[in-house]
């Protein structure tokens, strides 16, 4: 009983400390000129969808709802944003020839399309984030468009 | 009495620990090794040496500078002819290996001389994009290897139209994968990489080169 007590006390003491310990936030003032919606005419719907579906770890912001912030959760997060960004960043479209554009629409279309994107761990406790049948064909058929007029 | 002792030493172990967790976090950080961590730290300053070594990232690129030879266009060419015979014969792991060499031999790719400014952009520009389908082919299951396949081999067509090539190449196209795509190859007959023995025979020589 008592070995239970101490355990129960070294978990908590545990995950009280690693609240302290610090984490990068993925957070930025205003939206650079690069930005996938400042340099396509994105309809509205379109814009919304991949604004709460992908632009978390996609972008150089994230929107963090509380238990975001909560260790570990926010160390998982964490790993996941800096492999987005990395894969694909919206607010840096611009700066990316039309070779490497019409590669990144191909890949979103893929994994929009397999329904790989977005992740089932995000959609899980995000969703809103994902995506219905009628949205993966809009969206879809967006990115198509915009590949061909590359 | 007691119990407050015991909860305050708790905590104090508990504090260390996270603070040598905490720096441990970020010795790796600078370190920038991804797969080592633990070992890394735990291991004496020699042995510390030769895991550095065994790694063979970093040396391996240094390597491949040095020696120059290696930076030339029918490099990457061999490379992707070797990453395209894995996917004809449906070896999932030998390609995900090729990917890895293919991305290291673009990497080395020497684009500095013969080439107007235009040429050197475009150059650059089919490499980034290549080394990144590249790498996507070293870490994926064989139909994604192939997705990547179909726009680096358009890569390594642009790529041939500027570096031009000694060899004799074929550019063969299948019809029905993915609504019609092409690749390289040196040999006449058609090997299908995209369909491997599903229809191995599928596809027709589109243009030659040279």
């Amino acid at each position: 009983m008592k070995a239970v007590k101490i355990i129960a006390i070294v978990l908590l003491v545990a995950f009280v400390g690693i609240q302290f310990m610090p984490v990068e936030r993925n957070q930025s003032d205003g939206v650079p000129k690069t930005d996938f919606m400042l340099v396509n005419d994105v309809p509205s719907d379109i814009k919304n969808k991949l604004q709460v579906s992908c632009y978390d770890c996609h972008s150089n912001n994230t929107q963090y709802p509380w238990y975001n912030k909560v260790q570990p959760v926010a160390w998982f997060l964490e790993g996941h944003i800096k492999e987005g960004k990395a894969e694909l960043n919206f607010n840096e479209w611009d700066s990316l020839s039309s070779r490497r554009k019409a590669s990144k629409l191909r890949s979103i279309i893929k994994q929009i399309e397999s329904g790989e994107m977005p992740m089932d761990s995000y959609t899980l406790i995000h969703k809103e984030a994902a995506f219905s049948e009628e949205e993966i064909q809009q969206v879809i058929k967006y990115m198509e468009n915009l590949k061909d007029s590359l | 009495m007691s119990k407050l002792k015991l909860v305050l030493g708790i905590v104090a172990i508990a504090f260390v620990t996270l603070t040598v967790v905490s720096c441990k976090d970020a010795k790796n950080d600078k370190n920038n090794s991804t797969d080592h961590h633990s070992e890394m730290n735990a291991d004496e300053d020699h042995s510390k040496m030769n895991h550095d070594n065994s790694d063979g990232h970093h040396d391996g690129d240094k390597k491949e500078m040095t020696m120059g030879g290696n930076g030339n266009s029918q490099a990457v060419l061999n490379d992707y002819f070797n990453l395209k015979d894995a996917l004809v014969s449906d070896d999932n792991a030998k390609a995900k290996a090729l990917g890895a060499t293919l991305a290291k031999t673009l990497r080395s790719l020497d684009i500095s001389s013969n080439y107007s400014e235009s040429q050197k952009d475009d150059l650059k520009d089919i490499i980034e994009d290549a080394v990144e389908h590249a790498e996507h082919i070293s870490e994926s299951d064989i139909a994604h290897q192939r997705e990547h396949f179909k726009i680096l081999s358009k890569d390594m067509t642009d790529m041939v139209a500027i570096t031009g090539t000694d060899k004799k190449l074929y550019e063969q196209f299948c019809p029905m994968y993915d609504g019609g795509t092409a690749w390289l190859s040196m040999s006449e007959d058609i090997k299908n990489p995209y369909y491997g023995s599903k229809m191995l025979t599928c596809g027709k020589v589109q243009k030659e080169i040279n």
